[in-house]
């Protein structure tokens, strides 16, 4: 609760700061550009990319620059808009765009390239941003903060006022920069405010991405590598539906392309749905590995086809069985009449034909 | 010479063949055995678990205090999904052994109701306990049928794999004993379906609800069909369409259309209730390349898309962009109480904001006039019985579906813990927590190039 309290009080700090820059640093400031899109929840893209740098940039959002306006992203934007006094209605339309643009500022070139190569990353206003990338996934070994710069860094005034708890004394000419502390960086962010926040004023514990206070992060020092060789690209990230991952999605298409590759669309939508349904029954497992790889379920399992790489459609079909479509009217079977051996699934009571498949209750 | 020479040669080759063929023999029995070995492990384990059921049931059954009864029913529990899991991995889906299946879901479904309300206050009535009893008694006979199965199986040391090839051939499989014997079990689990012990709940009720919901409407013919269709889609141009009927498996009767898009030539597909003409979904197969318009311009389409369908009072509750759609879920609002389960979806392509989806089941299934739900907690009692961690950002009250399956009005909070978001349903007239439900972050993609 505390600390709710001190970010919030850290916060209005801010805010007022925000409103002396904008008469002082108006005219200097050239806003790299929005588009002209009312940014809301759930969207992707580049737009979203600069929103979340941009409320970082202030400390207004914590989390992983990813692209993706989700929960995180969404309080975000509504705590800016009631502080600003908008309507906090979570659409970010002009004015809000026009605020953002004229308080802070978004390093385009240096996001996109880290979300390129896939580093983990923060992007504070006020720090230095080579202090604020991880390393390089894939083997290389993530060089945070060039060397020449740590030891004299902290000339300018890293540390006033804003955070004394956290930071004893200046770590001037530490070897170790900030390693025992991990400053919590919308603690750094205030403090710089005051200064215009496109200099590079050299903030010792700068290069700690962390993008949450508690949150477990590994300290980031140059002399030990926390990310293995094999570290997969976890920067950028993509929508998926509610209870399902991507994996599963993929395991599903797998599965539909296997079986109903070359059938009308609405075939391979039912062909999910079917899956979807069989999940839901009490009669058959609850997930979709269970369903889809339970013993002579699907002939596309048992001769090998689930293995083939599937196309665009069959993740699409995928992608709309699981947000609520059915085309197979709840069916829990279907087979192709051609080739069924099994004179019990005739019994069932039919539903529909789609293309070669009968679906059946 | 040379003959010898050759005959060496061919002797050498015909020895390696044989070795390599012995070599590839030996495999496939290798992996025979393994897979032979899996059904095995399942089988058996399968068996234990009906043991332990029947047992755990009886010690239940002897309980003295009806009040302490929930670690019991929770074990009884994990037995039945244990059960359900090793009956996952038999080859038995296209035999009908549904019944069995059914009866041990009943059984979960039971001792899970039962073991999280809180006995002490809401003890069994005797009614339930009867129920209990008849539980007891049923897995009983499964537990015997079993077991003969299994002592079968060891004595005869029949193996799954002949099963399974018994199930592919299209000759009768009534000669494999353990066919037989699951046969023999299933159809007792089907005698005593009917115990009182509830209906199996899934969503095959939404087809009754629909068809119980269209039952009064008028019929249309297929051309009707066709000229809802075209006034649903909006499409410019005429209409060419296929109609078909759906069969008997579904509770109502539906006219499945393929529209071809007539202004580029996408196939769309619908289905609309042959009673009163209600469009159920509307799927159109067209990738969409790339992304003109913002997913807030797609909202709103959508939103017009349903207010001149006749859809009224619809919230946008939630919205996602998958690359180049737009999905939003709508929900019925009624004084400011969003009606989650008259929710539906829409589709827009984010190129030209056609809608190429639209989905309708739940809408259509229970879009009715109910009667006004008075909350007896306000908003702050209800807020009382949050989680004190939980950091509250958005408040709205709703109809929800409950795990019972029963409506119930309930106050829906979004709040914030440790920066993973969560909604929670507080019932707003006896406080309880409905449901919680974390919200998924956005996912990482995962880049191994």
């Amino acid at each position: 609760m505390k600390s709710h309290e001190g970010r919030r009080l850290k916060r209005l700090f801010f805010a007022v700061l925000v409103c002396v820059q904008f008469v002082v640093l108006l005219p200097s400031l050239e806003a790299q550009a929005f588009t002209d899109q009312v940014i809301q929840k759930g969207a992707t893209g580049d737009d979203v990319v600069e929103l979340q740098s941009r409320l970082q940039y202030i400390g207004f959002y914590h989390d992983t620059i990813d692209g993706v306006y989700g929960y995180g992203t969404y309080w975000s934007v509504k705590k800016y808009q009631e502080e600003f006094g908008l309507e906090p209605d979570g659409l970010v339309g002009p004015k809000m765009k026009d605020m953002l643009k004229r308080t802070t500022n978004f390093d385009k070139e240096y996001v996109h390239r880290m979300l390129k190569e896939g580093r983990k990353f923060t992007h504070y206003g006020g720090m230095p941003l080579e202090h604020q990338k991880g390393p390089k996934p894939g083997g290389k070994r993530g060089k945070p903060a060039p060397a020449p710069k740590q030891p004299s860094a902290p000339g300018g005034e890293p540390q006033k006022g804003g955070a004394p708890k956290e930071q004893p004394s200046p770590e001037a000419g530490t070897p170790q920069k900030g390693a025992p502390q991990t400053e919590a960086p919308q603690e750094g962010t205030p403090e710089t405010g005051t200064e215009q926040p496109q200099t590079d004023t050299q903030q010792p514990e700068a290069e700690t991405p962390a993008p949450a206070p508690g949150e477990d992060i590994p300290d980031m020092t140059p002399e030990e590598d926390d990310f293995p060789g094999d570290e997969a690209d976890i920067q950028e990230a993509i929508n998926t539906p509610e209870g399902f991952t991507d994996n599963d999605i993929q395991i599903m298409a797998q599965a539909v392309y296997g079986e109903a590759r070359g059938e009308p669309y609405t075939g391979q939508v039912a062909v999910a749905a079917v899956i979807l349904n069989r999940i839901e029954s009490p009669t058959f497992p609850n997930n979709p590995s269970g369903v889809i790889f339970e013993p002579r379920a699907f002939t596309a399992v048992a001769d090998g086809q689930i293995n083939l790489e599937p196309d665009d459609t069959a993740r699409r079909a995928v992608l709309d069985a699981i947000n609520g479509q059915d085309p197979s009217g709840n069916a829990l079977y279907y087979f192709n009449p051609d080739t069924a051996t099994s004179g019990w699934i005739w019994s069932r009571p039919q539903i529909k034909r789609i293309g070669k498949h009968i679906f059946c209750e | 010479m040379i003959r010898s020479v050759i005959i060496g040669v061919l002797a050498v080759a015909v020895l390696g063949t044989g070795y390599w063929g012995y070599l590839e023999h030996q495999e496939k029995n290798a992996i025979l055995i393994q897979s032979e070995n899996n059904y095995q492990r399942a089988f058996h384990e399968l068996s234990y678990n009906l043991d332990h059921l029947h047992d755990e049931l009886g010690s239940t059954l002897a309980m003295n205090s009806k009040e302490r009864l929930s670690p019991s029913l929770t074990d009884v529990w994990r037995i039945t999904s244990e059960a359900q899991n090793d009956l996952g991995q038999l080859p038995l889906s296209l035999m009908p052994f549904s019944k069995t299946e059914e009866f041990l879901y009943k059984i979960g479904d039971f001792s899970y109701r039962n073991a999280v309300r809180d006995l002490e206050q809401d003890p069994l009535s005797e009614e339930e306990y009867e129920s209990l009893k008849e539980l007891y008694h049923q897995s009983g006979e499964i537990q015997g049928e079993m077991r003969k199965v299994q002592s079968m199986v060891l004595e005869d040391h029949l193996k799954w794999m002949d099963v399974e090839m018994a199930l592919a051939s299209q000759d009768e499989p009534g000669d494999n004993a353990i066919i037989d014997g699951f046969e023999v079990i299933d159809e007792k689990a089907g005698q005593f379906s009917e115990a009182s012990v509830g209906d199996v709940g899934s969503r095959t009720q939404q087809d009754e609800e629909i068809a119980k919901a269209v039952e009064d409407l008028e019929e249309i013919d297929e051309q009707e069909a066709v000229n809802i269709a075209g006034e649903f889609l909006d499409r410019k141009g005429k209409l060419e369409a296929d109609v078909e009927t759906t069969g008997d498996g579904l509770d109502y009767k539906a006219y499945s259309l393929t529209i071809e898009d007539p202004e580029d030539g996408h196939y769309i597909y619908m289905d609309i209730t042959k009673k009163g003409g209600k469009p159920l979904y509307l799927l159109e197969d067209r990738q969409v390349e790339s992304a003109e318009v913002s997913l807030h311009e797609a909202s709103q389409k959508a939103k017009e898309f349903l207010d001149k369908n006749g859809f009224e009072n619809m919230q946008l509750v939630d919205s996602r962009q998958y690359e180049n759609v737009g999905v939003f879920e709508f929900a019925y609002v009624v004084d400011d109480i969003r009606v989650y389960t008259d929710a539906s979806v829409i589709e827009v392509a984010l190129d030209n904001k056609d809608v190429i989806g639209y989905e309708g089941f739940s809408y259509i299934a229970n879009h009715q006039k109910r009667k006004p739900m008075e909350a007896s907690l306000s908003e702050d009692e209800a807020r009382e019985r949050l989680n004190p961690s939980l950091e509250v950002m958005e408040v709205h009250k709703a109809i929800m579906e409950n795990e019972l399956e029963e409506e119930v009005l309930c106050y829906e909070f979004f709040g914030v813990i440790d920066d993973d978001t969560y909604r929670i349903f507080i019932n707003a007239d006896n406080g309880r927590e409905e449901k919680v439900q974390k919200m998924d972050r956005a996912e990482p993609v995962y880049d191994f190039d």
